[in-house]
């Protein structure tokens, strides 16, 4: 039997066992480590920018520290890459990529969408990131300055995107409602519905 | 050392790959390309010996400020470009 041709649900599971076997983890522990990372979704980072959106205190601490305010939403960080978490303001928008491979902060957005791996828009964000938004028809106001994060190394990174107008008054349960995956990238912007 | 926000520094111009088999967390397109310290993330082993298992010295971790420059000749850069840069790759400009 060849490795390369080997199902890989077969190695996964073998894998699994010879871990097991030799005691390095337990069937538990892997189990709720896949409990915890099917946990992570858009919706954990939706309801962390909707807190910041409504609680000074804790926007502050998103800003200072993105791993300790997903723990404080009770989203599970223990062993994962530190977070960080990039403002939006009326000078400067955020777009994030990786260009070496496709760095994401999954336990506060999941699994990253497909494009986001993609050579087209690892390229593209740092090669013509105006173009790039464009297509997802987002347009800057004029003098806003467009930063791109390039995320290479130690560091997960999701964006606080600016509250939009018209939200005035909402609860943080409406407000993560209207916070989708891309604004926490940058290449959307959220808007009132 | 530690870097200091501000800090005028240069990728190195350096390539590796072509030195046999790496793993390497420095984008080519910033190599050779003069930046600015903005700040220490914070101190993680070398993603270059971890990759292969080696023991991995703790190594500095930075975010630098590239200026608005085209980094291919067609397309419109970024405004502002910052990426995650380890204190080896790093040289006084």
């Amino acid at each position: 039997m060849n490795i390369l041709e080997t199902p890989s649900d077969r190695l996964l599971e073998a894998v699994r066992s010879l871990l097991a076997a030799k005691g390095h983890l337990t069937t538990d522990e892997i189990a709720e480590r896949i409990r915890i990372t099917d946990g992570g979704s858009p919706a954990q980072g939706a309801r962390m920018v909707a807190r910041a959106w409504t609680d000074p205190d804790y926007k502050a601490l998103m800003l200072r520290d993105g791993t300790m305010a997903a723990e404080a939403m009770a989203i599970p960080m223990r062993g994962l890459p530190p977070l960080g978490v990039l403002e939006d303001t009326e000078a400067v928008h955020n777009l994030v990529v990786c260009t070496l491979c496709s760095c994401y902060p999954r336990a506060v957005l999941g699994y990253p969408p497909f494009w986001f791996k993609s050579a087209a828009y690892r390229a593209r964000a740092v090669r013509d990131p105006r173009g790039l938004l464009g297509e997802w028809g987002t347009v800057l106001p004029v003098g806003q300055k467009l930063r791109v994060v390039d995320s290479t190394a130690d560091y997960r990174w999701m964006v606080l995107p600016r509250r939009p107008a018209g939200t005035e008054g909402w609860s943080a349960e409406q407000l993560a409602a209207i916070v989708r995956e891309g604004d926490m990238i940058g290449v959307t912007i959220p808007t009132a519905g | 050392m530690m870097l200091a926000p501000g800090t005028r520094v240069r990728v190195k111009l350096d390539w590796p790959e072509l030195r046999g088999p790496c793993h390497i967390r420095t984008p080519h397109y910033v190599r050779g390309e003069e930046g600015t310290i903005e700040r220490h993330l914070g101190d993680f082993p070398n993603p270059e010996d971890l990759a292969f298992a080696r023991p991995a010295p703790i190594r500095a971790l930075y975010h630098v400020r590239f200026a608005p420059k085209p980094f291919w000749p067609e397309g419109a850069a970024p405004d502002e470009l910052v990426v995650e840069i380890f204190e080896h790759w790093l040289e006084a400009a």
